[in-house]
């Protein structure tokens, strides 16, 4: 860290980028603490009282959004015990066995680090429809296990684990999986947390896949029923209720910001730097 | 089998359940989407063969060429304009003091939020009636701009959303790469009396040359791809003026169900995409290369 001090006018110009970071936040809150009736043809009403928690109360009252949540944690945990598992997996195949076609298959991986999601949708989309996967939880989480940031990322950390404690542990008569299960597993307690974060984080607010794949209510995930509440958006359906849901719906994921933000930020500069 | 050839094979047991599904889901789908390009499939499959015919009429749709435009010029707006102010509020934020970590706190806050939230928290700071900045507008005399209607604001609009949005993760990095400066180096430039300017153009900026070339490609391919700002806050108008390349795609291959056609402009955003991961690749060391500057 510089020890230097910042002059007054970098002050100035960095408080104001926070305003300007945090209005729009601020504004969100307090439309949303408004009844519906006020803000018609009035959205300055929010900034003084009367303030309410009624639109609060019709989210867990009567509205699907609680469906949208629970399915947003399904699909978000799922992706994220099978990213881990199975990038656990090969990132120990790939770092510590030697096998047929191992740098050819590893090359294949980081193939796709380059893969943008727009260019295989098409085929993806018709993949799961021939397999009855659409609208479905396994349809949700499948796409996202096909991580090659996770195969990598688990690769080069188990690479720098020492393999005397591997060969210990053959010694002893241990099988490979053992090895792997007992001795290097929780050794990659670091890592494993760093990408569990970081593959919430993508799976909760992923918007692309899910809105081509849930086309029934009921198998939205947040994003997409955010997306369909605001595209079918009148005034009269109540502006407060509208933020309420945008509010809701970012509450679980500043929770895990708060709880795990050293972890999303070694991921994501790792995910990067390296 | 003996267990010489046994053990020679284990090592794929490992890694087999990821590959299986990595080429299942992605890569037959990549090889599907070449093909899929060559031909004329509609809603009811089927499909004719028409060799590069779909590129030709997307090579002469004006509307292709109106959102790889307005693409472009996002990516214009946004790319620069974001590197510049991440690397100003690292600089600005590269502190031990409380203040500057709730304010880079308060720079990230918005980047753990999803597209969906973010458009629709961005809907009412722009929309002239009911939002923000109409109510800033007004308290100040002034008419309230139609930010999301107006052909030549729409597109600045979405860069501002966009780079709200985006901010936290390029700055993050620029931290990582000013934590990675060996202390030493700014003792010597003091040693040899340099000032603050030349202690930040000779020592500083030379060392986060990688960094500011990896943010730059990063958030190039990423705006490359942008698509949930443009179909959530304006579908892509007023008159096709904020219809980004990916929203174009979308709506051939779910909106009209030409798949052959959107196919095809799936490949020529992936070959450009896959371009600027290529250049990135090359000027900062490929992935797996060692981390060294």
């Amino acid at each position: 860290m510089r020890a230097d001090r910042l002059s007054p006018v970098a002050w100035a110009l960095v408080l104001l980028g926070a305003a300007i970071m945090l209005a729009p936040l601020v504004w969100t809150v307090l439309l949303s603490l408004k009844a519906n009736a006020e803000l018609v043809g009035n959205s300055g009403a929010a900034l003084h009282g009367p303030y309410t928690l009624q639109n609060y109360a019709a989210i867990f009252g009567t509205s699907q959004t609680m469906r949208w949540l629970l399915n947003s944690a399904i699909v978000s945990l799922g992706t994220t015990a099978g990213v881990l598992v199975l990038c656990s997996l090969a990132g120990y195949g790939f770092a510590r066995l030697d096998f047929p076609f191992r740098r050819t298959l590893f090359v294949l991986v980081l193939l796709g680090l380059a893969i943008p999601s727009q260019a295989v949708i098409l085929p993806q989309h018709q993949l799961f429809a021939t397999l009855h996967l659409h609208n479905s939880y396994p349809g949700l989480i499948l796409p996202g296990l096909t991580t090659s940031f996770g195969v990598f990322f688990m690769t080069q950390y188990m690479k720098a684990i020492p393999t005397e404690l591997d060969e210990a542990a053959m010694l002893d008569g241990a099988s490979r999986f053992r090895v792997f299960w007992k001795v290097i597993l929780p050794l990659t307690v670091p890592a494993q947390s760093a990408l569990a974060v970081f593959t919430f984080l993508g799976s909760w607010n992923d918007y692309w896949w899910p809105l081509i794949s849930a086309t029934r209510s009921d198998m939205y995930t947040l994003t997409v029923g955010l997306a369909a509440a605001q595209m079918n958006y009148a005034q009269t359906s109540g502006l407060g209720f509208l933020m309420a849901q945008a509010v809701f719906a970012s509450v679980p994921i500043f929770i895990v910001y708060l709880i795990f933000q050293r972890q999303i930020i070694q991921a994501m500069a790792g995910a990067a730097l390296k | 089998m003996s267990a010489g050839v046994q053990r020679r094979w284990q090592g794929l047991l490992f890694v087999a359940p990821f590959l299986l599904l990595y080429c299942t889901i992605l890569i037959y789908p990549l090889l599907k989407g070449a093909w899929l390009s060559l031909y004329r499939v509609d809603l009811f499959g089927g499909g004719t063969f028409v060799g590069l015919g779909n590129y030709g009429r997307l090579f002469a749709d004006p509307v292709f060429w109106q959102s790889m435009a307005n693409t472009l010029l996002l990516a214009l707006m946004i790319v620069p304009l974001l590197t510049a102010i991440a690397l100003a509020l690292a600089l600005a934020l590269n502190r031990a003091t409380r203040g500057a970590a709730i304010l880079r706190g308060v720079f990230f806050s918005s980047a753990v939020l999803s597209v969906t939230i973010v458009t629709l928290i961005w809907r009412f700071v722009l929309a002239p009636d009911a939002g923000l900045l109409g109510e800033l507008w007004t308290a100040a005399g002034w008419a309230p701009l139609p930010f999301l209607s107006d052909q030549s604001l729409v597109l600045p609009a979405l860069a501002v959303t966009t780079i709200w949005w985006s901010v936290g993760f390029p700055m993050l990095l620029f931290l990582a790469g000013l934590q990675q400066i060996p202390h030493d180096m700014y003792e010597a430039a003091a040693l040899d009396g340099a000032g603050r300017w030349t202690t930040f153009t000779k020592v500083t900026l030379p060392a986060l040359k990688r960094t500011t070339i990896l943010v730059f490609m990063l958030q190039t391919a990423a705006q490359l791809q942008l698509f949930g700002q443009s179909q959530l806050l304006t579908a892509g108008g007023p008159s096709g003026a904020s219809r980004t390349a990916v929203l174009f795609l979308f709506e051939s291959a779910f909106g009209r169900w030409e798949l052959g056609y959107a196919s095809a402009a799936a490949e020529v955003l992936f070959v450009l995409i896959v371009a600027v991961t290529l250049t990135q690749y090359a000027l900062t060391g490929r992935p797996g290369a060692d981390n060294a500057r």
